[in-house]
């Protein structure tokens, strides 16, 4: 009540002011709305968002067709010679496609190798690791609303922020060592191990996301109507029965979406590793996009063509899974 | 104690708790150890001396060791508990330490020179949160340049993509006009377009534009979210039509509709979005690195990603540094986490 007593000059300074900018918009355009008509407007309003939309989106991605078919060093697309096939040729040049040391573009097939292992495993463990603790925070206890928040809040961390929280506790002389140490074992260099680095990018990526997709899938289950439970208990089912044959065919739209968004996300997966390992040891957790941007940007010779390339490999894969996910989330509408 | 377990152990509706409810429980205390651990431990550590973090193994609290002024020694001596051969233990300032034999003095009498061995005694010490890391770090680390940056870069880009985002919403949502389906579907189309696969035009984009080095190149091509478009679009279809129609007959324009009526109605939703957004621009990384290679223009995300870059980590000031970039959000968090977990659970959008 105090508060609102002393905000409201302030709010009635900013209404005024808002009353202001209405007035003066609408003096301003009228005579457009004049010519334009009515619905006219309509461009008008959307116009600004699709300006920037296309400009920084649209446009990039059908140049991107461009750069994958250029060669050279040259950022300008005048000065890129075509080079047809060339690029994508490059990357996929191979003896063995699982051995990246008999490819042309070892780097690009330990990344697709690597993201694939990382994509597989990833998706697995956040989505059983989410389902669980959805059942958990779903159930009838004490403190709900409380252990929401603490699954959900490393979700808002940022991506150099988890990667620096977790190499403090990683370090040679960290936290975990010490108590590896403690429970009589051996000091690890984690993050200077390969399949260490693997588990833990993987672990932490599951730490940083779980929360977020434990809320989708919690809604999921509220919205599953109690009555259902009720009648499968009467129907003397067990808990194990009635989670196989209520709440998991019910849950299933929800558990779709989460499972293609995971995928999606996790082709995807860059700056978290790049803080964290920087795609080390050796190349061990060096994965698609890090590739492109390795090719693209941090690399003495920019070779823009074949990152463009190794994108366009990228998109066709997302757009698979983005397919996918239209087809059988249209099958699951209609069963 | 017991009352907790009391409180605990008394369910809602039930009298007992089953052993499935006791997991439950387990588990729950024990994410929570998981989730919270993490960031505390950071949090505890960024308030350790130098010393303190070197030290292994580690402990949780930051502690210091006590220092004396004793007459006769110009710096403060270091404080230890020694133990004498006959047994009893005594409060010692350690005048210097050769060897394994410590030369102690006794800060009540300070002429007579005690000589003990260096196993004997054990450091004076009490619970301390340095502040050290914090002013040293923000002078190194240039934070509040960094700081600034971040607080320009979301603060102008959330207000960005509200207008721009709401306008073409309310275009999406209140008219029929040719072409308008098309803008639907490229714009839900592009959800799934990620920056990664298109940074190579990207660059080139926002160098014909000349927006390298430069904020607004962070600022304005974040401003079109197809999230926000479809976010508000979903929420705007909501709002009656009859509305705008009676204001369209009192002679009201389209603008005045769209600021007078649309956007005070749409305020639930366009709350939800201004959370989305500064948490999107707050945490971005990829873009801003792109964009920005000149040091005083880096954000706090991508300053941090160079200072943990280095070759030889500072990890006491990156340790602050951490925490510095994380209190805002999580603060944003404490006050609207409602608001944030409800927005998430009903958009599915992030």
């Amino acid at each position: 009540m105090a508060i609102k007593r002393i905000l409201s000059p302030f709010n009635w300074l900013l209404s005024t002011v808002y009353h202001l900018i209405i007035d003066l918009v609408d003096l301003l355009m009228r005579p457009l709305q004049n010519i334009l008509g009515v619905r006219g407007m309509a461009y008008v309003f959307i116009l600004p968002n699709l300006l920037v939309f296309g400009i920084f989106i649209l446009f990039p991605m059908l140049l991107n067709f461009y750069y994958a078919f250029t060669g050279g060093t040259e950022l300008f697309p005048e000065n890129r010679p075509f080079v047809g096939m060339d690029n994508l040729n490059q990357l996929f040049t191979c003896e063995d496609f699982l051995s990246p040391n008999s490819c042309r573009e070892d780097l690009f097939w330990r990344a697709v190798l690597n993201t694939g292992g990382y994509v597989i495993s990833q998706v697995a463990l956040l989505v059983f690791m989410a389902l669980i603790t959805a059942l958990s925070l779903n159930r009838n206890i004490r403190g709900r609303g409380f252990f929401r928040s603490v699954f959900f809040y490393p979700v808002l961390l940022s991506p150099v922020v988890v990667a620096l929280i977790w190499r403090w506790i990683l370090l040679q002389d960290g936290v975990l060592n010490a108590i590896l140490v403690s429970l009589g074992g051996e000091r690890i260099s984690f993050l200077l191990n390969a399949q260490w680095a693997q588990f833990w990018v993987i672990i932490i990526s599951v730490w940083a996301q779980m929360g977020f997709f434990t809320l989708i899938l919690l809604a999921g289950l509220q919205a599953i109507p109690t009555e259902f439970y009720e009648a499968a208990g009467i129907d003397g089912a067990t808990a194990w029965q009635s989670f196989w044959n209520v709440t998991l065919p019910l849950l299933m739209p929800n558990l779709f979406v989460v499972l293609v968004l995971s995928l999606i996300r996790a082709v995807q997966v860059f700056d978290q590793v790049f803080n964290f390992t920087g795609g080390g040891p050796g190349t061990a957790t060096t994965y698609m996009v890090q590739y492109v941007y390795t090719t693209g940007f941090a690399n003495q010779t920019k070779e823009y063509g074949l990152a463009a390339a190794a994108s366009l490999v990228m998109a066709a894969f997302l757009l698979i899974l983005t397919v996918i996910q239209l087809r059988l989330g249209r099958r699951g509408e209609i069963s | 104690m017991r009352t907790v377990l009391t409180f605990l152990t008394n369910t809602r509706g039930k009298k007992r708790l089953s052993l499935s409810d006791w997991l439950t429980y387990g588990y729950l205390l024990l994410g929570t150890f998981l989730m919270f651990g993490p960031v505390i431990w950071l949090v505890m550590s960024s308030f350790k001396t130098q010393a303190e973090l070197i030290r292994f193994p580690p402990r949780l609290m930051p502690y210091r060791q006590e220092v004396a002024t004793v007459a006769g020694y110009d710096e403060p001596l270091a404080l230890y508990d020694v133990t004498l051969e006959d047994g009893t233990i005594r409060h010692l300032a350690q005048v210097r330490r050769v060897g394994i034999e410590a030369q102690m003095v006794d800060p009540a009498a300070p002429e007579e020179i005690i000589r003990v061995n260096i196993n004997q005694r054990t450091p004076v010490e009490t619970i301390y949160f340095s502040l050290e890391n914090y002013t040293l770090g923000t002078e190194r680390f240039n934070f509040w340049v960094y700081l600034g940056n971040s607080v320009v870069v979301t603060v102008a880009a959330t207000a960005l993509t509200l207008l721009i985002n709401s306008m073409a919403a309310f275009a999406l949502s209140k008219y029929q006009f040719p072409g308008r389906d098309a803008v639907l579907v490229t714009t839900i189309g592009t959800l799934l377009v990620p920056l990664s696969v298109i940074l190579i035009p990207v660059f080139l984009v926002l160098q014909g534009m000349g927006m390298l080095n430069n904020l607004s190149g962070v600022i304005i091509p974040a401003a079109a979210t197809p999230t926000g478009v479809f976010l508000l679009r979903q929420y705007m279809l909501t709002i009656p039509d009859e509305l705008l129609e009676s204001a369209r007959i009192d002679g009201a324009s389209e603008w005045r509709i769209y600021l007078q009526i649309i956007l005070p109605l749409a305020r639930p939703a366009l709350a939800v979005l201004t959370i989305f957004s500064v948490m999107w621009r707050w945490n971005d990384f990829l873009w801003p690195k792109i964009v920005l290679s000149k040091s005083e223009l880096f954000t706090l995300q991508v300053g941090l990603a160079s200072f943990g870059g280095e070759l030889q980590v500072q990890w006491d000031l990156l340790l602050a540094m951490t925490v510095l970039t994380l209190l805002p959000i999580t603060f944003i968090f404490a006050f609207l986490q409602r608001y944030i977990t409800s927005g998430i659970a009903t958009t599915g959008m992030k």
